[in-house]
């Protein structure tokens, strides 16, 4: 991971449009009086989905909300990586290369992205269209190699899915997410051997009445005992 | 194998509605007031009595963490907060049930703050989990419309007010109290211990922070009763646990089943046996990316619970096993891992800053084999000067990868220098 | 009281003590890094792990309670393999440019490498190179250097109140760094340099000036203020190189104000070095001779009425208390200490000081300030309100100009009249003085050096009186001075005798031509455009705005150029002592005006400074006590009367430029224009 800081290019003001204040307010109201700073990620999140990434003015304008020093606000911002410090392409391409996903090819499928996007990670394409960057550990590790593209998670992936993927991204489609290979989620591909049976059968429910009673008793036999006089 | 009956996840693969009204026909919220009822002392010595341990990795039993919280509300407020920071590599078990069963997490929260005096909960989940996300804040919405949660929680007379906050990409989050300053507003850096958070936590209240899947499976561990749970797996180790198989295997996937399941069982049975056969694999990482990697003759026989895998020098950790074949480097596997944590380091504390690239690097001249025999010492010095020395458990967490691939595959990493300095010497000479 | 042993040394520390105070109880050091005792605890550089029985890992000594029967040891295997293997994660990254660095002998990271440290590195990769901030003029950062201890962070956000500082990005990339290009905005910046355990954060001004080893210390008392800031003035041969805080717990902690800290280089600029005697309308170099005969020839059988003596804010006691036995011996009773006109009450000490004391803020629940800003007329002290607000349970109110305090501080309004309202009970702030358990106003000069200085002086007695800022063991009423010689002016009575003329009066008899000789010592804070004709003799160190309209210069000596007591705005009278000599031909004050005196031929009665210390206890014996601070009787002062309902205006202009050595700084010349021109928004390059 190179330095962390903003671009050198900024834009002159940030002000949340009506839906993002709208927004904005509802965060704050989850947390006490007084703990308004406990929104600063949603609302640094909320500023890179209306601006594309999160700009100086940005943070200036979340720290006045929030009555925190421009400085506070920066240290988050510079911290959590999901913070685009820069400006990133309309596709924000995503390969997971840890563990997991790297001894399942993830190498061949980011190869796959840098030949047919003509870009290197970390880099975007000329035309603003694509962003690349190489993440640590996506968390859809039994669904390896997984490939984040804006918001949503493209499993199963291997060159061949990830240049169709590229080529639907490319004329404006945004093909559905998921498993590249059909799976059911993280379920294991073919016939299912775990869940088959019908998940609405009763489950067999333990008499709290007599659960009650019992742990009564023991309450009162550990206060007897404690009661007692020690021998 | 276990049966389908005491699975606790039966949405585990999303192949039934997520929402309210199939989380109701597969028994969740079912009764959920008169689990109230019982009051919280039962619930706390229920959960106890199950010997469900944290399922987060680091086992902690689940009930005496619970019983640590004051037992009066104060003018200071209980919180209970959920991590969903889920990213250690190799783990992606709270992901199904944040997505696909919902409901039992909500439920869980329910039960377990109102056994905590917790009348708000928060669940913080990571940044990277947008639809997961979105999944939870429709279940929320339900619950509230529903009665479930909220001013009179189920009918119960309780307030619960259940939050979801977002994170934005940072794997230290997962540690409790970094995730505790996360949610305050700020960097994710691990704060010291003590105060515990049981006593200073969240907006110095009480707090209380559990996996996902500890709280998930409280409410069918309550509803079964302690001695169904308890009865399942082997003594300190209950329960049923979903694995994650990733890796060199034929057909990775997550999969619930009970603890204590030999590993080599649980992958040949689930996740299609090991690519090209068992005798093809060449190690596993047991419980995320965290915990040292056993070498095959280990897998044979090895179980998959917290206290197995610990007297094998492993960890259970999350549960997340990570096959290695034949066909992989694995001083390039764990060097991948070495540069994770070097990314994921806070930074805090000097001996996981500054030696969590240390590692990183040498290891990456380890793969080449560009390094002396004496190095593999060195190194394996440094991650014990990480170890044991930092306010977090990510130093440690740093140098047990490095210490297993050190401990069964030095010849390896011998033969890698010694290949690397006579290819050099060919060169020079010819 | 938990009972613990520390290798083998047992010792009962009071509850919450940390393992670390419980060592340095026993006697046994531990290193640290991170751990500062006026900072929060971060337990991040982990250089103080030690061995605890029973725990499973070394354990932070900074942050971990002592608990009864603990058995600790620091010096087993297990803490010293703990130490070295964190003192060697902390040189890998480190450069190896000590003979470069100016922290070089005074560096605790190369001290303690030299105690836990290996002979050789194991560290092969590249180590990592890191972006100098712009701090400022006063700080010079070379943050390849920074060990990441996060004290200059904390100390900017609790101590100075200026949350400028952080730590930005994360793992082994994370840097240390102000806010883009933003920089420090506190008159306490260069602290961080005295905390930096490292060279990351040095001393700019002083930049490749001389190592530690090479200086010689004095230990001496600050005047760039009134706070009496104990200062440790570092010279080599005869020239200053550096100033200091010293510990005092009383008064400044262990903090030193920017400008008391860098205006130094103005002790080498513009300085007075021979006396000088007007010619035909200009000033020409002349001997001690010729300047006393200058003097006499004018002052001999004038009547004393038509004599008179200001004297300025960096005075020492001695030269004020010399100067006024010269002028009684001339008959003149038109002595003044308080250039700005300030309405100080001489009779009354209680009136004058700042009762509550520095330290005694810290009990405070409800502060009244009025026509101060603490922040720039004493930034040490605005620094203790900070700490006592952090504390919580502080309201502070503020008639006067809005600023920012570094505290949370209610604006009542600007205008006078808002402190007759108090006094009579009919403003709010009134009753949060009363419900307050221990309440205090502070009126500083601002309000006091106006026409009706002496009524608000008044109401503000009034509001003391009334609102319960007066009472068993407290009191709550403070003038904050902004001159380090006015309390000790005042405590020796250089003020008019009986029928003397004060500042306005002098300025005004000047003008007239009723005044015909005015001797300043020290004085350039007065408007000397209002000296008329007057015949002007001026004692000091620095070619300031009274020497150039001076008829005779004596060259005098600069505070850290002769031994002198100051007495700091509590009333606490403390010693300064010389740390060079003074320049050229320039004397000790006190003993120009002996010299002077003999010229006169009204030799003053004594020979050394012995004997004038002796004389200066008889006649006010608030000098017999050095460093404590005697509780003043409160009585009557102030003279009642109407408070004109105008606004206040804070005495202090420019922080950074406030007497003439201040002046005379060419590192107060930047300051001056990197934080009160505006500068500081910038993101510039200079320096």
């Amino acid at each position: 991971m190179s330095a962390r800081e903003l671009a050198k290019d900024q834009p002159a003001s940030f002000a949340f449009n009506a839906e993002y204040l709208e927004r904005a307010k509802k965060v704050i109201a989850k947390y006490p009086a007084g703990r308004q700073a406990s929104a600063v990620i949603p609302l640094l999140d909320f500023a890179q989905r209306q601006e594309g990434w999160v700009t100086r003015p940005a943070i200036e304008a979340i720290a006045k909300m929030l009555d925190m020093a421009a400085i506070r606000v920066l240290e988050v911002a510079t911290f959590y990586t999901m913070f685009n410090l820069a400006p990133v392409g309309k596709t924000h391409i995503q390969v997971c290369t840890s563990l997991s996903c790297a001894v399942r090819g993830a190498g061949d499928v980011l190869k796959t992205c840098k030949d047919k996007l003509g870009i290197d990670a970390g880099d975007v394409t000329a035309d603003k269209a694509f962003s690349l960057i190489e993440v640590e550990c996506s968390g859809a590790c039994v669904n390896a190699p997984v490939v984040q593209i804006g918001d949503d998670y493209y499993e199963d992936v291997d060159p061949a899915s990830m240049a169709k993927l590229i080529d639907a991204f490319k004329r404006g489609e945004t093909p559905k997410y998921g498993s590249m290979i059909g799976r059911d989620g993280s379920a294991p591909a073919g016939e299912p051997i775990t869940l088959t049976e019908d998940p609405t059968k009763p489950i067999p429910k333990q008499d709290l009445a007599a659960a009650k009673a019992a742990f009564e008793k023991a309450k009162a036999e550990a206060a007897a005992k404690a009661a007692a006089p020690k021998a | 194998m276990l049966a389908d009956k005491d699975r606790i996840f039966t949405n585990l693969y999303g192949r039934h509605d997520w929402r309210l009204k199939g989380a109701r026909a597969r028994g969740d919220w079912d009764g959920t007031k008169e689990l109230m009822l019982m009051g919280a002392d039962w619930i706390i010595d229920e959960m106890k009595r199950s010997g469900l341990r944290g399922r987060g990795g680091a086992g902690f039993p689940t009930g005496l963490k619970w019983s640590f919280m004051p037992k009066q509300e104060s003018d200071r407020p209980h919180y209970l907060v959920v991590n969903a920071d889920e990213g250690e590599p190799g783990t992606c078990k709270d992901r199904d049930m944040l997505r696909y069963d919902p409901h039992k997490l909500i439920e869980g929260c329910l039960l377990a703050s109102f056994a905590m005096k917790a009348h708000a909960c928060y669940i913080y989940i990571r940044g990277e989990f947008y639809n997961e996300a979105s999944n939870l804040q429709v279940a929320i919405d339900e619950a509230y419309e529903a009665g479930l949660i909220g001013d009179n929680a189920c009918g119960s007379g309780w307030k619960f007010d259940l939050y979801l906050h977002r994170g934005a990409g940072a794997y230290i989050c997962g540690e409790e109290t970094a995730l505790i300053e996360s949610l305050e507003g700020k960097k994710g850096q691990p704060r010291l211990k003590p105060p515990f958070p049981a006593g200073v936590g969240l907006y110095g209240c009480p707090t209380t922070v559990n996996n996902v899947e500890s709280i998930a499976v409280a409410p069918t561990i309550l509803r079964r009763g302690a001695s169904w749970f308890a009865g399942i797996g082997r003594p300190n180790n209950t329960g049923t646990k979903v694995f994650c198989i990733s890796g060199n295997v034929n057909k990775p996937c997550n999969v619930e089943d009970s603890m204590g399941i030999p590993l080599k069982e649980l992958i040949e049975k689930h996740a299609g046996g090991v690519r090209g056969g068992w005798d093809n694999l060449q190690g596993i990482i047991p419980g995320g990316a965290s915990v040292p990697i056993l070498p095959k003759s280990i897998c044979d026989t090895v179980l998959m619970d917290f206290d197995s895998l610990r007297d094998v020098k492993s960890g259970l950790g999350t549960a997340a096993v990570m096959v290695m074949d034949k066909s992989q480097d694995v001083v390039a596997c764990i060097s991948r891992l070495s540069d994770f944590y070097k990314h994921e380091s806070c930074g805090q504390c000097t001996p996981c800053r500054e030696g969590c690239g240390w590692l990183a690097r040498v290891m990456r001249r380890m793969v080449k084999g560009d390094a002396t025999l004496e190095e593999i010492d060195t190194l394996e010095q440094v991650t014990y000067q990480i170890e044991g020395h930092t306010i977090c458990a990510l130093g440690d967490a740093a140098a047990w990868p490095v210490q297993g691939l050190i401990r069964h595959f030095r010849p390896e990493l011998e033969r890698r220098i010694r290949d690397y300095r006579d290819a050099k010497v060919r060169n020079r000479a010819a | 009281m938990p009972k613990l042993t520390v290798d083998g040394i047992a010792v009962e520390v009071p509850p919450n003590a940390t393992i670390l105070q419980a060592a340095e109880q026993a006697g046994v050091e531990i290193p640290r890094f991170c751990y500062h005792e006026r900072l929060s605890i971060a337990g991040n550089c982990r250089m103080c792990l030690v061995d605890v029985e029973k725990s499973p890992k070394p354990v932070a000594s900074c942050a971990m309670p002592a608990a009864e029967g603990m058995v600790v040891h620091t010096r087993s295997d297990r803490a010293n393999k703990a130490r070295a293997g964190v003192m060697e994660f902390l040189l890998i990254n480190h450069p190896l440019d000590c003979p470069i660095c100016d922290q070089g002998g005074e560096c605790d990271l190369q001290d303690q490498a030299m105690a836990y440290g290996a002979d050789r590195g194991r560290f092969h990769e590249n180590k990592r190179a890191v972006k100098d901030k712009d701090l400022g003029p006063l700080v010079a950062t070379t943050m390849t250097r920074c060990i990441h201890c996060t004290r200059c962070v904390r100390f900017a956000t609790e101590v100075a109140g200026v949350p400028e500082l952080g730590a930005v990005a994360r793992g082994e990339n994370m840097e240390i760094t102000n806010y883009l290009g933003q920089m420090l905005s506190s008159e306490l910046s260069g602290n961080v340099v005295d905390l930096c355990p490292v060279g990351a954060l040095t001393n700019k001004p002083y930049a490749f000036g001389g190592r530690p080893w090479e200086l010689r210390k004095t230990e001496s008392i600050d005047v760039m203020d009134a706070v009496g800031t104990n200062i440790r003035v570092d010279a080599r041969e005869q020239r200053v190189m550096r100033v200091l805080p010293r510990i005092h717990e009383d008064v400044n902690e262990e903090w030193l104000a920017d400008k008391s800290r860098q205006a130094c280089d103005g002790l080498s600029n513009q300085r007075l070095d021979r006396p000088y005697v007007r010619k035909n309308g200009k000033l020409t170099e002349a001997t001690w001779q010729e300047a006393f005969a200058a003097v006499t020839a004018k002052v001999r059988g004038l009547p004393g009425a038509k004599v008179a003596a200001i004297a300025g804010d960096l005075c020492d006691a001695e030269s004020m208390f010399a100067l006024k036995e010269l002028m009684t011996a001339l008959g003149s009773t038109n002595i003044d200490c308080r250039q700005d006109g300030a309405a100080l009450d001489a009779r009354n000490r209680a009136s004058y000081i700042f009762n509550t004391s520095i330290a005694g803020i810290e009990q405070a629940d409800a502060i009244l300030i009025i026509g101060s800003n603490p922040r720039t007329e004493a930034p040490i002290l605005n620094a203790r309100i900070r700490k006592r607000y952090l504390k919580g349970g502080l309201q502070v109110g503020v008639i006067g100009p809005q600023v920012d305090l570094t505290y949370k501080a209610k604006n009542l309004g600007n205008d006078a009249g808002i402190v007759s309202q108090i006094a009579s009970g009919s403003h709010e702030f009134a009753n949060v003085l009363k419900n307050a358990k221990k309440p205090m106003l502070i009126v500083g000069q601002g309000a006091l050096a106006r026409a009706d200085g002496a009524q608000i002086l008044a109401a503000a007695k009034q509001i003391a009186d009334s609102c319960g800022l007066i009472k068993d063991g407290w009191n709550g009423f403070n003038v904050l001075h902004t001159a380090a010689a006015r309390v000790g002016g005042l405590d020796l009575g250089f003020v008019p005798g009986n029928g003397g003329k004060d500042v306005r009066g002098i300025l005004d008899g000047a003008s007239k031509g009723e005044i015909e000789v005015v001797y300043l010592l020290g004085a350039d804070e007065i408007d000397s455009a209002k000296l008329g004709k007057a015949f002007v003799i001026y004692q000091g160190h620095h070619g300031d705005r009274g020497a150039h309209r001076a008829d005779v210069i004596l060259p005098g000596a600069a505070y850290t150029e002769k031994d002198g007591l100051y007495v700091n705005t509590e009333g606490r009278v403390q010693a300064a002592l010389r740390a060079v000599f003074p320049p050229g031909d320039a004397r000790e004050d006190w003993t120009i005006i002996r010299a002077l005196s003999e010229s006169l031929g009204k030799a003053l009665p004594f020979d050394n400074l012995a004997q004038l210390r002796a004389r200066l206890r008889d006649a006010a014996p608030t000098f017999a006590t050095v460093d404590k601070v005697q509780p003043a009787a409160w009585g009557a002062f102030g003279t009642a009367g109407q408070v004109n309902a105008t606004p206040f205006e804070y005495p202090v202009k420019n922080y950074y430029m406030t007497d003439p050595i201040s002046r005379a700084s060419r590192t107060m010349a930047r300051c001056t224009e990197a934080f009160v021109m505006g500068g500081a928004q910038k993101t510039g390059t200079d320096g």
